[in-house]
């Protein structure tokens, strides 16, 4: 017991090795038991969210929170390799600037107010059930029209397949909204 | 264990940035300030406490129909600056309380639970990479991703890195393979080629070597980098020289004065 | 993707990033490929170490020309005539790959008498309407085509569906001439249409020296024939002109004409930006398109009934002969069981189109007041926007705007901060718009699939929740058609109808509520209605009403027996089989038919990809084919053959109805059937090659008060200005400006200027400048650097000078909105802006602020309108 406590003196260690007090022997307990960030987190496997390269991603995540985020070496296409903004997700996903509320200006207002988040989908809902139903049109000349021009809608390149099948599902197939578009063209 | 080392080969970097990126978000480190430098795209400066990977650019002037590949003009050089974990140390020499250790992996690491902030390392390397933060105290460079080498991973710059101009692996296969290259390229015409690894001087080679075109002091390399201790004996021996003097100066200062007035 | 999709079949990259490594030659144009995909780059240098030569062409020497070997500083919107002087080249010298376009190309078939050229009037082709400012292009047909009335040529109609080369005639009934000398035969007629695109006038127009010109002809165009390939890799420095189209539309002929489609190596990279951009417009939230690039029914034009809207829109030959087993089983997907044949499967319940609903159609009419509310979602109009000033105040206008990001981006706060509030020129008492800021779940937070810039499909999975309120779309778009539904269900009158036969009921779980992306991914792969098992591929579709698939060209995505394709990440060879799915069928390398001679076998062993196996009687090889597999390159058609069986087993671009790659394209587009020069809408000259046509006749202005242009030239507004973007941000900056690692990388708006025009101008490196344009007026840093060169047109000396545009006036970093000084202007197929070329005027010194700024801003338009703003 007591050669333990000695040998947790660096000289100690330094003399009895014959070191020089450059290596192992100063190194402290935290520097000896250093781990990586990663060790011991879950890996799920995502996309880099930038451009359309589409680089291999791997998030790690532990207790339900982002650890660090990084290329996937796996990936045929990226190697394991991330461009800067691609070697940034981490921040991007985890920076204090994301907003996690509902916000809420009123016409005229000069500031921001907050809402919860059931409410502003009930209102939403209000305001596009009203617009269709004051501008749809049914027919024209005997020909079936089915469209509202006044609500109109822009997204997204950076939205899933999955998600814009259901916004153009639900926005045109359902309320015949036919100013839809996004950032592609060619 | 091998001794683990960088090639940082500019010749294959597309200044990107990807490695200081990287390096930050994996060290966890803040962002430096957000001034404009114009530095041609650099705006980050140099290596500094809280920047551990630092891309220069050298802009050398374009010329229409030639691309900066070509032997006649590199035009437009990046090269992804670092801590060149030197074979002896200034840092690792100066440091007054063990705080810089020489890791298994061969690469200088500080240890920020022991450092005190005294700076003495700042002073001593010469290539100006170890810097204090000032507001918290310590002095902060390059770990050579410790904590992952232990793990086998490779360090996050290189990992990062899109053309593997950062390469990473055992010293000795990186000093072949920097010699390939540099063979490949000369035979391709290039005539402007600079590969750094000062193993001449006094830091007796270092563990991230460099290709570079044109002048190498252009990307923060200088010709001879010395360890400050390199001059600790003629040091000590000016210092005994004076402290002779000044003891048969003092001695003869008191012996005229014992003997009272003449 | 119209200009790869009228020459080739398919609107999308013909190739993927790694196969660049095969490539001997590289050409990128239009892009700054090292800069914005610099992962994807890696494969250029790949190419490069084994000794490929690569080619950039670009205004300013970027990071990507640094790793060239060879740049040539081009006039910003002068690439039709450099690329029409590689065709001319090319021609010319007879150094096209003439096997290959005689088997594989148009270049043999005979065009109609009355067809007229450019060259024949003066700079425009036959059926040219200057009233309508349209073409009607019946002259442009094949000789002998039976012709259509074209539903895609309608003034309301899109140019995303003409993806599929349109359907104005019957294009599998043509004459040919093989031996390409009959003076109507496409080979001759494109000899004749690039007759003067000479080495004396791609210097005149480009500013590209005749020894630089010859370097690139040399490099590029060597890299052809049976043992070498070249590649093309282009971006929006192609794509955002006011003749984008048509730019692709060359690089299309040269990839053609020197036998480069579908050979490994070869092939055209569309390189784009966003996560799913390619998926954004294969499941469009596009206004003139249905999931699978279907056309969406267009009043009036083509959809009276379902039959007279199938009939307008399917060949008789090649895969879209199948057009209404996609459609049918599309319109299942949506409407379900209310869709039966009795109601043509509910097509009367999907809105016609009655103009121009695009981006910039609807911006328009927003500004006008006639637009109530606006959904934007992962987009930031009011900085990412051309004339971002004027989508500022139209945002004003509305009565409620819903924006969903996953910070408050400047769309969401116009009425608060913006620089017309900065200015007084709008304040927050006086803006009506109610504003909902949703915040969205980030991509690590939510699980679904990104198609990316090669067409392929990665699933991405969920990691952790969003924070807070945070949710993703799925759930949004689910929860608030959920209420709406309720509503419909209330009032089943006929025009809920199709709404309430709208199939809706995904289920939800988790303490989120969060719908399964994979059941929506299982709804857009499809299934058998009798049993809900999935089809295996587009294949097993029926028009019957027996198969539902919400999107055809992923059908596949799922094996039959249920996994997820896009979920794999096995790769099991070098193009990725294995690794995620890409449509069609998992084809990494479309057209790969034409990697081999018309007999099946290989051009050579150094390029073989797919070829013939005589043996096993299949195609076999390295990718999967872009062919029916059973299919012998000897197979000819029976007369009266339909839909693929009438492609003979050496065509192929199976999607063209006579199997085809286009060097002429007889339908399908607005502007030409061949790429011709015209300037853009604001230019430092006029047009040499066409001096009665400056610019692309049917291109739109959009002339308002608030759009202004300068004329051609104009001394108030004499440099050109290109913008274009870094690698260290990300479009208009949300996902970079709030990023404190990215941010300090660039923290400032910054205009990089040649040393000549600094010295003239007396302007510093570092200093600030005022950049202004008839549109608008923003400062930056001056960025002096030999990069950016002064240009000799004609004689004369023009200034180019570049502003990336990724700034707004929120954020750790802020800056001007580089998108105030572009003009609101639409190309006439797929209605994009043209923010590569204007014109611009730049002084030292800062802008004003406050009052003073909005002075300078109406002095500056004032002074453009009395001098009429009009262009010539």
């Amino acid at each position: 017991m007591l050669k333990d406590l000695l040998l947790r003196w660096p000289l100690v260690r330094q003399i009895m090795t014959g070191a020089d007090g450059t290596g192992a022997e100063s190194m402290s307990d935290r520097t000896r038991n250093l781990r990586s960030r990663i060790h011991g987190t879950e890996v799920t496997r995502s996309v880099c969210p930038y451009c359309a390269v589409g680089c291999g991603q791997l998030v790690h995540h532990k207790n339900g929170k982002l650890v660090s985020i990084e290329g996937d070496p796996a990936s045929p296409i990226s190697r394991g390799h991330l461009c800067p903004k691609g070697a940034a997700s981490y921040e991007l996903l985890t920076h204090s600037n994301r907003l996690t509320k509902i916000r809420y200006r009123r016409p005229r207002s000069s500031h921001w107010e907050d809402l919860d988040l059931e409410t502003a989908m009930d209102m939403v809902a209000d305001r596009v059930w009203t617009s269709r139903e004051k501008s749809f049109v049914e027919q024209q000349d005997g020909q079936s029209l089915m469209q509202t021009k006044t609500i109109a809608h822009l997204g997204g390149a950076t939205l899933d397949n999955e998600e814009n099948y259901l916004i153009k599902k639900l926005f045109t197939g359902g309320l015949g909204m036919v100013c839809v578009s996004n950032q592609a063209r060619i | 264990m091998s001794i683990t080392a960088f090639l940082t080969d500019s010749t294959l970097c597309i200044g990107c940035k990807a490695c200081e990126v990287a390096c930050k978000e994996w060290n966890q480190i803040p962002h430096d300030g957000f001034d404009w430098k114009g530095f041609s795209y650099d705006n980050t400066g140099g290596l500094g406490h809280s920047t551990w990977r630092h891309v220069k650019f050298v802009e050398g002037g374009a010329v229409p129909g030639i691309g900066g590949n070509s032997p006649e003009s590199f035009s437009w050089g990046f090269s992804s600056d670092v801590c060149k974990h030197c074979e002896n140390a200034g840092c690792l020499e100066a440091c007054p309380t063990g705080a810089i250790v020489r890791t298994e992996f061969g690469g200088v690491f500080i240890q920020p639970d022991v450092c005190n902030g005294c700076a003495y390392c700042v002073v001593s390397c010469p290539f100006g990479v170890v810097e204090r933060n000032p507001e918290e105290g310590r002095a902060f460079k390059c770990t050579f991703c410790y904590d992952r080498q232990k793990e086998g991973l490779k360090p996050a710059c290189a990992t990062a890195c899109p053309t593997e101009s950062i390469k990473f692996g055992e010293i000795e296969d990186l000093r072949e393979t920097a010699q390939q290259r540099m063979n490949k390229l000369q035979n391709e015409g290039f005539t402007d080629l600079y590969l750094y690894d000062p193993r001449d001087s006094s830091v007796g080679g270092i563990h991230a070597f460099f290709i570079v075109r044109g002048d190498p002091r252009a990307y923060n390399l200088p010709p001879a980098p010395e360890v400050p201790t390199t001059y600790l004996r003629k040091g000590w021996l000016s210092a005994g020289v004076a402290a002779g003097l000044m003891l048969a100066g003092t001695l003869l200062a008191f012996s005229k004065g014992r003997n009272g007035s003449r | 993707m119209p200009g790869l999709g009228t020459s080739f079949g398919r609107g999308g990259a013909t190739t993927a990033p790694n196969d660049l490594s095969n490539s001997d030659a590289i050409l990128i144009m239009g892009s700054s490929m090292a800069e914005n995909h610099p992962v994807g780059f890696q494969w250029v240098m790949e190419a490069r170490k084994k000794g490929a030569k690569i080619l950039h062409v670009d205004p300013r020497f970027t990071r990507t020309s640094a790793m060239a070997d060879i740049w040539a500083p081009l006039r910003a919107g002068s690439d039709i005539v450099l690329l029409g002087g590689l065709i001319h080249y090319i021609l010319e010298n007879e150094k096209d790959f003439r096997e290959y376009v005689v088997n594989y190309t148009n270049a043999s078939i005979i065009l109609r008498e009355d067809f007229r050229d450019t060259e024949d009037l003066d700079g425009v082709f036959s059926g040219w309407n200057a009233e309508k400012k349209s073409y009607e292009t019946d002259s442009w047909a094949y000789e002998g085509a039976p012709l259509k009335e074209d539903a895609a040529q309608h003034g309301a109609s899109g140019g995303h569906a003409q993806d599929r080369g349109g359907e104005k005639l019957e294009d599998s009934v043509y004459r040919q001439d093989r031996t390409l000398q009959h003076p109507r035969c496409v080979y001759q007629i494109l000899k004749k249409h690039f007759s003067r695109y000479t080495t004396e006038m791609v210097e005149k127009v480009c500013g590209v020296t005749p020894d630089v010109f010859r370097k690139i002809a040399e490099a590029f165009c060597s890299a052809s024939g049976p043992e070498k390939t070249g590649a093309i890799c282009y971006a929006v420095g192609w794509t955002q002109h006011s003749d984008g189209v048509q730019i692709i539309r060359s690089a299309a002929i040269l990839q053609l004409l020197l036998g480069n489609m579908g050979r490994p190596g070869g092939g055209i990279l569309a390189l784009r930006g966003h996560a799913s951009i390619q998926g954004s417009t294969d499941i469009p939230t596009l206004f003139d398109i249905l999931p699978g690039y279907l056309p969406m029914p267009i009043f009036g034009a083509d959809s009276k009934t379902l039959a007279s809207y199938i009939k307008k829109h399917s060949p008789d030959a090649g895969w879209w002969a199948n057009f209404d087993k996609y459609i049918v089983s599309f319109l299942k997907s949506y409407y379900g069981e209310a869709a039966t044949k009795e109601n043509d499967y509910g097509f009367n319940w999907l809105p016609r189109v009655t103009g121009d609903h695009s981006h910039q159609g609807y911006w328009a009419e927003m500004d006008d007041g006639k637009i109530d509310g606006l959904f934007v979602m992962g987009q930031n109009p009011a900085v990412g926007a051309p004339n971002s000033r004027m989508e500022r105040k139209a945002l004003a206008k509305l009565k409620w705007l819903v924006v969903r990001d996953m910070v408050e981006i400047e769309t969401a706060s116009f009425w608060l901060d913006s620089p017309e509030i900065e200015r007084g020129e709008l304040s927050p008492e006086t803006i009506d718009t109610e504003v909902f800021l949703f915040p969205a779940a980030g991509y690590a937070e939510k699980e679904g699939c990104f198609t990316n810039t090669q067409r392929l499909n990665q699933f991405h999975e969920k990691a952790v929740d969003p924070p807070g309120d945070a949710r993703s779309e799925t759930w949004f778009m689910y929860h608030l058609g959920r209420r709406l539904k309720e509503r419909a269900r209330k009032d089943p009158c006929s025009k809920n109808a199709g709404f309430n036969a709208l199939t809706w009921d995904y289920k939800v779980e988790g303490p989120l509520g969060e719908p399964k992306a994979e059941e929506v991914l299982q709804e857009i792969n499809g299934w058998t209605i009798a049993d809900h098992k999935l089809v295996s591929g587009f294949r097993d579709l029926k028009a019957d009403g027996s198969t539902a698939c919400g999107c055809w060209i992923y059908s596949g995505i799922f094996t039959k027996e249920g996994e997820n394709l896009a979920r794999k990440r096995e790769p099991r060879d070098f193009y990725g089989h294995g690794w995620g799915f890409a449509w069609p069928a998992d084809r990494r390398i479309l057209y790969n038919r034409a990697s081999a001679r018309p007999d099946g076998t290989p051009w050579s062993e150094r390029k073989k990809l797919v070829w013939w196996d005589d043996t096993q009687k299949k195609w076999t090889g390295n990718d999967v084919p872009d062919f029916t597999a059973t299919k012998a390159p000897s197979y000819r058609p029976a007369q009266g053959a339909k839909g693929d069986d009438a492609l003979g087993g050496d065509k192929p671009f199976i999607m063209h109805p006579e199997g085809m790659g286009r060097l002429y394209v007889p339908s399908g587009l607005k502007d030409g059937p061949m790429p011709t020069h015209y300037e853009p809408l604001e230019s430092p000259e006029r047009n040499l090659m066409y001096p009665q046509r400056q610019t692309n006749p049917p291109s739109n202005f959009m002339n308002r008060p608030d759009n202004l242009y300068a004329n051609s030239p104009d001394p108030r507004f004499p440099y050109v200005l290109s913008t274009y973007r870094l690698t260290e941000h990300h479009t208009a900056g949300g996902m970079s400006r709030y990023v404190s690692h990215l941010a300090e990388l660039q923290p400032e708006l910054f205009c990089e200027i040649s040393p000549e025009l600094a010295a003239e101008l007396r302007i510093e490196h570092g200093s600030f400048v005022t950049v202004t344009t008839p549109r608008g007026i923003i400062q930056a840093r001056a960025m002096v650097t030999h990069r950016v060169t002064p240009i000799q047109l004609d004689g004369k000396t023009v200034h180019q000078v570049g502003l990336p545009y990724h700034w707004g006036y929120k954020g750790l970093v802020k800056g001007d909105a580089v998108n105030d000084l572009v003009a609101l202007s639409e190309e006439p197929n797929v209605r994009i802006m043209e923010t590569k070329a204007l014109l611009c005027n730049v002084v030292p010194g800062k802008r004003g602020k406050g009052s003073t700024a909005l002075a300078e801003l109406e002095q500056g338009m004032k002074h453009v309108d009395e001098k009429d703003g009009t262009p010539a």
